[in-house]
């Protein structure tokens, strides 16, 4: 049954007030939840809040420091700073990659090598770790990528500094290079400034063992930027401290001037300064380029440098070992002389030493030779003859004197300190007897022993001067070093000698100084690579095969100031490669303008200096496959 | 009465516009600092605004109720046929648009329907015989009232003035005594449809805005930008503010739309929760000056407008506010008298105007007389 309710206008105005009271309520109780919220937000989160508000204006930009510059021993620049201006991209805020590198590309002029490294290095890349683009942009460039910014999110321009050899490819085993820093490295510390565009480490070289006095510390800008990034204002700027400058006990233009000297030769020099031991010349050639390397290394690049028999990748002073051949001859007569020897005893060679049923032999019949005619001459048969009657275990000590198999601590990532070999080592080593043979094979520098340029110049530094230095690269006072063992008379001998092989009737003579009051003494080596077989002697045929051509160095003759060491791989002979170009470098000491003009006339017939070269090498190697380079190609 | 002021100037009704002022002078300041201390290109053209509008709400207030009665059905119709016009024209421009631009000003029909709907609705209720309240009759008229603009605005799309017209006319049936069952009813209804009309009813950009702002960090470069932005500015606001001129987070373009919709936190983060105490405070005189206005009013149509019209400037005030303070999604809804903006200025003044028409003539009730 249904009853229709009957409602009057009465109720309805009464139904209205209850209900309008209720709304009302209802309203209040909605502003009260808007004050109780605003209030939470306000005061319980305040700090929270404040902080944000704080980071959302406050855009902190890390000013990475300015390297330590290495400079010679006369405060010449090595490695330096160069202001310039650079773009990078954040791969975690690029948005259209492929868009983005193409106008870069476009804008900036980049090479395919290079759009292709960025493309590489973009994959290997982690989040906020940036990846160069290029640096070393004139403002022009700079400014055209610039002005775009807003349509190329995750690309970062900045002013900065990027490193400078002003040496180029003469410096660069010496002083490495520098690079970003790599994941890995990013993943061990994790401090922002690793990941700062234009931040970089030391790779190789000094750069590397040195990274801590170079680095500096790094500044820091606030600023206030807009939600659109645009900079309103500059808050506080904390400048960056630039890291130490280095002074090395280089001679710059000695150093470049015997890179330069090694022209299309695979090989290095080392001068030391024989009374302090300071290392004046650590050339090494062929080299990469410090300053393109440090750029990022492209396909191209890195091709023609892995391609190249001559191993531009190599520290051939440091790491490379040779056989030193017949310039262990003064030191040999050194040891000879302590053990009871008289240098004026003669020997007769008839062209070769009969041990046993096995002769011996020399490279010429020199007939009857005592110690200084024998170190001019380079005659086997002499210390064949000598080495047999003492034996290698009295020589190996006065070669371990003078530096050979000796490591040295000096602030490079590596170095190899070669073998100097006796009866013991031999046991140990292969479990063999030493043998007469042995002796004879070690005593002209061929067998086991084997010695780096660099142990070669020192001993050369350590029998001109007498005195037992010590190698150093950094400038820093130090200790004089003490006289070595050798009374004054053996050393007298052998220098003796050594000045007869270049001013004498010796080996060198054609590599004789053409200066004034100052001569050069030397001893050649011409070391082989493998047994000889049949009548190829090392001097003809492959070039990975030919004997190796060595010459160790001391000038003044009459008061020894430097001491220096040249190995030419592959030069087949001492006195033909590496004899010339000691001569060269030395007199660059004393006479540059001579030096200049018999390096130009040389370089002329090479196709240019070091730059030319290089940079007509790479234009040839242009447009070729190749593959990527590895992350850290010098370790 | 007091001589010294004229008799037709001491009878206006000073204590609402006292309050109008102090919300629009307020906002003027905000507007000011927001366009880094200029009266361009906010604050002027507000208060300018708000003035030119005073003298129409005025002139509005002495409308007799009878005459509100009797255009709110033709201004219906005619709001009706602008939405259709609005339509069409954005059909030939080739994109959705909400305004006519009528030359000296742009009308958006979808704003001004609004206050028509809660109009219409009283119009209807003080029509309808009290007895049938509780029928059919009391229903498919709201039903119709609301489809065609609904239909309207939801094709622009603009889904929160569809919910503002149910609203009204929802907070004006429940104001006129519609059973207690319906709005049980279209609770359960909503709690039932919101998500189906959510995952099929809505565009992504849509489903974005409703659910992000529950969660705003996890999307604090979308959607969830503004909520997290400007739960930053009211945040750092702390309890005395910046300071007049020294918000960074509308100043340095972190807080969008920190003129308009998000003008609340543009002021939190300068005045702190005192300015912000201080703005709930006028809102809360205003609206009860509304509902005193409805209460005291004589006539049932006058008293569902006022009440109607109060609950629409709370709608925009509760929209507003729940969003600025991240309790609601973010919706195009500006606060009322703060925000820079013609339209919604427009709508509440016309809301304002209407309610000190009903305050001036309360009128008598019909049974009184018969």
């Amino acid at each position: 049954m249904k009853v229709e309710k009957q409602v009057t206008s009465g109720q309805l105005d009464f139904t209205f007030t209850r209900r309008a009271a209720f709304v009302g309520g209802v309203q209040a109780a909605i502003g009260l939840t808007v004050a109780a919220r605003m209030s939470y937000i306000a005061v319980a989160d305040n700090e929270k809040y404040k902080l944000l508000a704080e980071s959302n204006r406050v855009n902190l930009t890390i000013i990475p420091p300015r390297r330590g510059w290495f400079i010679d021993r006369f405060g010449k620049p090595i490695a330096t700073n160069r202001a310039d201006f650079r773009v990078d991209i954040i791969p975690d805020r690029l948005v259209q990659k492929d868009q983005t590198i193409q106008t870069l590309a476009e804008l900036l002029a980049l090479s395919s090598d290079d759009v292709d490294r960025i493309h590489r290095e973009l994959k290997n890349a982690q989040g906020f770790q940036p990846v160069q683009v290029a640096d070393g942009l004139d403002y022009d460039r700079f400014a055209a990528v610039s002005v775009r910014l807003p349509d190329l999110p995750g690309v970062s321009p900045r002013q900065g500094y990027s490193r400078f050899y002003p040496s180029g490819a003469a410096v660069g085993h010496l002083i490495g290079y520098v690079g970003t820093v790599s994941a890995e490295e990013y993943q061990k510390n994790k401090k922002p400034l690793l990941i700062t565009p234009g931040f970089k480490v030391g790779k190789d070289g000094l750069e590397k063992t040195l990274e801590d006095r170079l680095q500096g510390e790094p500044g820091a800008k606030r600023t206030e930027v807009t939600a659109r990034g645009k900079i309103v204002r500059e808050l506080t700027t904390k400048p960056d401290i630039p890291g130490k400058p280095v002074q090395l006990t280089i001679d710059i233009e000695l150093q470049n001037y015997a890179a330069r000297r090694l022209g299309l030769e695979s090989g290095s020099v080392v001068v030391f300064d024989c009374l302090t031991g300071d290392i004046l010349t650590m050339a090494s050639m062929p080299c990469y380029d410090p300053n393109s390397f440090s750029d990022g290394i492209g396909r191209v690049e890195w091709k023609m440098l892995n391609s190249d028999d001559h191993i531009p990748m190599l520290n051939k002073a440091l790491q490379g070992l040779y056989p030193p051949g017949s310039t262990l001859k003064p030191m040999a007569g050194l040891a000879m002389m302590r053990n009871g020897i008289d240098p004026e005893e003669t020997v007769n060679c008839n062209g070769g030493y009969r041990l046993g049923n096995r002769v011996f032999k020399c490279l010429g019949r020199h007939g009857p030779v005592n110690m200084r005619t024998a170190i001019m001459k380079s005659c086997n048969t002499y210390f064949y003859a000598m080495g047999h009657r003492i034996g290698y275990d009295n020589i190996a000590p006065v070669a371990r004197e003078l530096g050979l198999g000796q490591e040295f601590s000096l602030p490079f990532p590596s170095q190899r300190y070669g073998t100097v070999p006796d009866s013991t080592w031999k046991m140990r080593k292969y479990d063999q007897k030493w043998t007469e043979s042995d002796t004879l094979n070690a005593v002209i520098g061929q067998g086991y022993i084997i010695a780096s340029p660099f142990q070669l110049g020192l001993m050369a530094a350590r029998i001109a001067s007498g005195l037992n230095v010590q190698p150093a690269i950094l400038k820093q006072k130090r200790v004089a070093p003490k006289p070595l063992s050798f009374p004054t008379e053996h050393l007298a001998i052998v220098r003796d000698g050594m000045n007869l092989v270049v001013n004498g009737d010796g080996t060198a003579v054609r590599s004789r100084l053409l200066l004034e009051n100052i001569a050069m003494a030397g001893k050649t080596g011409t070391a082989q690579v493998r047994r000889i077989a049949g009548s190829q002697r090392g001097q003809s045929g492959e070039w990975k095969y030919r004997d190796h051509g060595l010459f160790v160095c001391f000038a003044p003759v009459d008061q020894p100031r430097y001491g220096a060491a040249v190995v030419i791989e592959h030069g087949m002979g001492g006195a033909r490669a590496a004899a010339p170009i000691a001569k060269d470098v030395l007199t660059f000491i004393y006479d540059r303008e001579q030096a200049m003009a018999s390096l130009e006339a040389l370089e002329a017939g090479w196709g240019g200096n070091i730059e030319q070269r290089m940079a007509a090498k790479y234009a040839a190697y242009q447009g070729q496959s190749a593959p990527p380079p590895p992350l850290d190609p010098t370790t | 009465m007091n001589r010294i002021v004229p008799a037709p100037i001491a009878a206006l009704p000073w204590r609402v516009i006292f309050i109008l002022m102090a919300l629009v002078g307020f906002g003027a300041a905000v507007l000011y600092s927001a366009a880094g201390g200029s009266f361009d290109p906010w604050a002027g053209k507000h208060v300018l605004r708000f003035f030119v509008l005073l003298g129409m709400v005025i002139v509005m207030s002495r409308m007799r109720l009878e005459f509100w009665k009797s255009i709110t059905f033709p201004l219906y119709l005619l709001l009706l046929f602008m939405l259709v016009v609005v339509e069409l024209m954005g059909f030939v421009g080739g994109g959705s648009q909400r305004w006519i631009n009528l030359g000296i000003i742009t009308l958006q029909p979808s704003e001004l329907m609004k206050p028509v709907m809660v109009l219409a609705a009283a119009w209807f209720f003080d029509r309808l015989p009290p007895n049938r309240i509780y029928g059919m009759d009391a229903i498919w008229p709201l039903g119709a009232l609301l489809l065609l603009p609904s239909a309207l605005v939801i094709i622009q799309p603009d889904f929160d003035a569809a919910i503002a017209y149910a609203f009204g006319l929802g907070v004006v049936g429940f104001m006129a005594g519609l059973p207690l069952i319906y709005f049980w009813g279209a609770g359960a209804g909503i709690a039932i449809f919101a998500p189906l009309v959510y995952f099929f009813g809505l565009k992504p950009y849509q489903q974005d805005r409703v659910l992000i702002f529950l969660n705003p960090e996890n999307d604090p470069l979308g959607a969830g930008y503004h909520i997290t932005q400007s739960k930053i500015a009211i945040g750092s606001g702390g309890i005395f503010g910046k300071g007049f001129g020294n918000g960074t987070q509308s100043h340095l373009d972190y807080l969008p739309e920190g003129h308009t919709d998000f003008v609340f936190a543009t002021m939190a983060e300068e005045w702190g929760i005192v300015g912000g105490f201080f703005i709930l405070f006028l809102y809360f005189l205003l609206m009860r000056w509304g509902l005193t206005v409805a209460m005291q009013s004589k006539t049932r149509y006058g008293q569902l407008v006022a009440a109607g019209l109060t609950c629409t400037i709370f709608f925009y005030i509760m929209i507003n506010l729940l969003m600025v303070v991240g309790l609601a999604p973010v919706a195009g809804i500006p606060l009322p008298f703060v925000s820079h903006g013609g339209s919604s200025m427009l709508t509440m003044m016309l809301c304002v105007g209407i309610i000190m028409s009903i305050e001036r003539h309360p009128g008598a009730k019909r049974g009184q007389f018969q």
